[in-house]
């Protein structure tokens, strides 16, 4: 029930959200959101996995790439409207994570993130040499200017966006608080005793890489649309896999409310630089800031705001 | 034995060259309280990691409960009644003390056909359990912040809370005072009362003497002695692998 109340309530500051934007009426507004809701759903999706049950998973790129390609895919051999392709790209990206999952979960710790590693270079290796998608080349999607009953056509990517990030954030949080969230958490805590406690720890990983790949593949089924020319190395970037870790580590990676706020202040700060001084420093700030908290508070910021509660409350 | 709750025939294990048990049979009848104990080495734990699931053995089978549970996993056999404490405490650090009883209750219980709880079933299972083990005023520490016997309190509970026919108890006094001791013995010596079948791996042979109506030997992986307690430990034998020749 109160997953319903949670739900409710996100939309309703999802819609302010988007009505605030509104208000201000200017594209870019929508163009540097986007690229923040964007990475609130990367962030979410991949904390399912690297969060909850510990796996740290450096392939999302290839995640999301495959989300992006799935579409590239279908608007030239099947047309279909965007919201029938994010569920395409989320299904495709959640079997590649299921597979993934299989083939790779019988690794731990380092193993298991060289291991994602390497299924994203496997997959750009594909998608390179895959002519019908572009190949090398990249690949162009002429996006309409407008959209009838809405206006300008970032303003609905803007909105696909903002509930993609609602379905996410309540998916996050109904996994924390169900009986899925305490088995993730037995499998960080400690595998072994999980096991004798009676946790599938197998089965439950792969629900969570299949969960994870599916979020991320329906936050790159947009993109295309979004950038207008899709090519592999930025589909690929290397700012996907280090922003989708970094922003849930700076934020916290216990509850859900960590990857939202890290998205939120890391991807804000990446539009600013970006305006201000360049495209470059992007993952300078990232880099910077992912060492500071390392160091300083391993917990991220909702740990941060835990530990001062506790010492208050003594 | 017919109708042995357990019952392990020819159990073998070996790590590379090494060979950790050679062909072990052990049979434990329905509310038996067995101590095994063995030197450093001799392959106690690797026979409960055999027996859980942990470690696959290559040799010889495992029935439990009348049904053969080799190539089963360690959740699958703790679900059919079999539940292990370990020799090292493993609580899971980032949930609380009542929240790690909780996932055993999820888990095992749940999963039984026909067992399922209501939310406040569950809830008052979990403050059963810690009642049990005295640690209801820690219910919502976290694991850090409980004491070494408090720990391994924790982790019988843990064990307990999936509701077992058999309970493994892996060397869960190692570095407790006297009292503490006492404490855990009377505490399984009460399990066992209540229809659960133990198996005690212990060093302290105080604890195991005042435990056991039956205590198994290993030594170098192999079983040299199994019967009444007062019998056993004055087997020359025995008294060979502890004290030297």
């Amino acid at each position: 029930m109160r997953t319903r109340v949670f739900l409710l309530v996100s939309i309703a500051v999802a819609a302010v959200v988007f009505f605030a934007a509104r208000m201000v009426n200017n594209d870019y507004v929508f163009f540097a959101g986007y690229t923040i809701l964007q990475f609130i759903v990367l962030a979410t999706a991949w904390n399912i996995l690297g969060g909850y049950t510990g796996y740290v998973n450096f392939g999302s790129a290839a995640f999301f790439a495959m989300g992006a390609y799935s579409t590239v895919f279908f608007h030239k051999a099947f047309p279909m409207p965007i919201p029938i392709l994010i569920l395409i790209g989320g299904v495709v990206s959640g079997v590649v994570g299921f597979g993934m999952g299989y083939l790779t979960l019988r690794l731990r710790g380092a193993f298991f993130a060289i291991a994602t590693l390497a299924l994203a270079v496997v997959l750009q290796t594909l998608v390179v040499n895959w002519d019908y998608v572009g190949g090398s080349r990249g690949a162009y999607i002429i996006r309409p200017n407008d959209i009838a009953w809405l206006g300008p056509y970032i303003q609905y990517l803007f909105l696909l966006m903002l509930t993609l990030v609602v379905v996410s954030l309540t998916i996050a949080r109904w996994i924390e608080r169900s009986q899925l969230g305490y088995g993730f958490a037995t499998i960080r805590d400690d595998e072994l005793a999980a096991e004798a406690s009676g946790v599938p720890t197998l089965k439950l990983k792969l629900v969570a890489t299949t969960i994870s790949g599916a979020l991320m593949g329906m936050a790159g089924a947009p993109f295309p649309y979004y950038i207008g020319y899709l090519q592999p190395s930025s589909a690929f970037g290397l700012e996907y896999a280090v922003n989708s870790i970094a922003m849930p580590m700076i934020g916290g990676t216990t509850s859900w409310v960590g990857p939202l706020i890290g998205a939120i202040l890391l991807g804000s700060l990446q539009q600013i630089a970006t305006v201000t001084i360049s495209s470059a420093v992007n993952l300078l700030i990232v880099g910077l800031l992912l060492v500071a908290f390392v160091i300083i508070a391993p917990n991220g910021i909702v740990g941060l705001v835990q530990g001062w509660m506790r010492r208050r409350e003594k | 034995m017919a109708g042995a709750l357990l019952e392990v025939a020819g159990l073998s294990k070996r790590f590379g060259g090494f060979v950790a048990l050679d062909g072990i049979d052990l049979a434990v009848t329905q509310g038996e309280r067995v101590g095994l104990i063995g030197p450093n080495g001799s392959g106690k734990s690797t026979f409960v990691n055999c027996i859980c699931g942990t470690l696959t053995n290559e040799t010889g089978t495992v029935r439990f409960d009348g049904e053969i549970v080799n190539g089963l996993l360690t959740h699958e056999r703790t679900r059919r009644g079999m539940a292990r404490s370990f020799q090292l405490p493993r609580p899971f650090a980032t949930l609380t003390v009542a929240d790690n009883l909780r996932v055993p209750l999820l888990y095992t219980v749940n999963a039984r056909p026909g067992s399922a709880l209501s939310a406040a079933a569950l809830d008052e299972r979990c403050a059963e359990l810690l009642q049990l083990v005295a640690l209801t005023d820690k219910a919502t520490k976290l694991p850090r912040d409980l004491t070494q016997v408090e720990m391994r309190k924790l982790e019988l509970a843990r064990a307990m809370a999936a509701d077992p026919k058999l309970l493994i108890a892996d060397e869960s006094m190692a570095g407790l005072s006297q009292s503490e001791v006492d404490d855990i013995v009377n505490l399984l010596i009460r399990l066992n009362e209540r229809g659960i079948t133990i198996i005690l791996i212990e060093h302290i042979m105080r604890a195991v003497m005042k435990f056991s109506q039956r205590l198994v030997v290993l030594v170098s992986g192999k079983k040299i002695a199994d019967g009444p307690p007062a019998e056993v430990i004055r087997d020359p034998e025995v008294e060979r692998a502890y004290l030297g020749q």
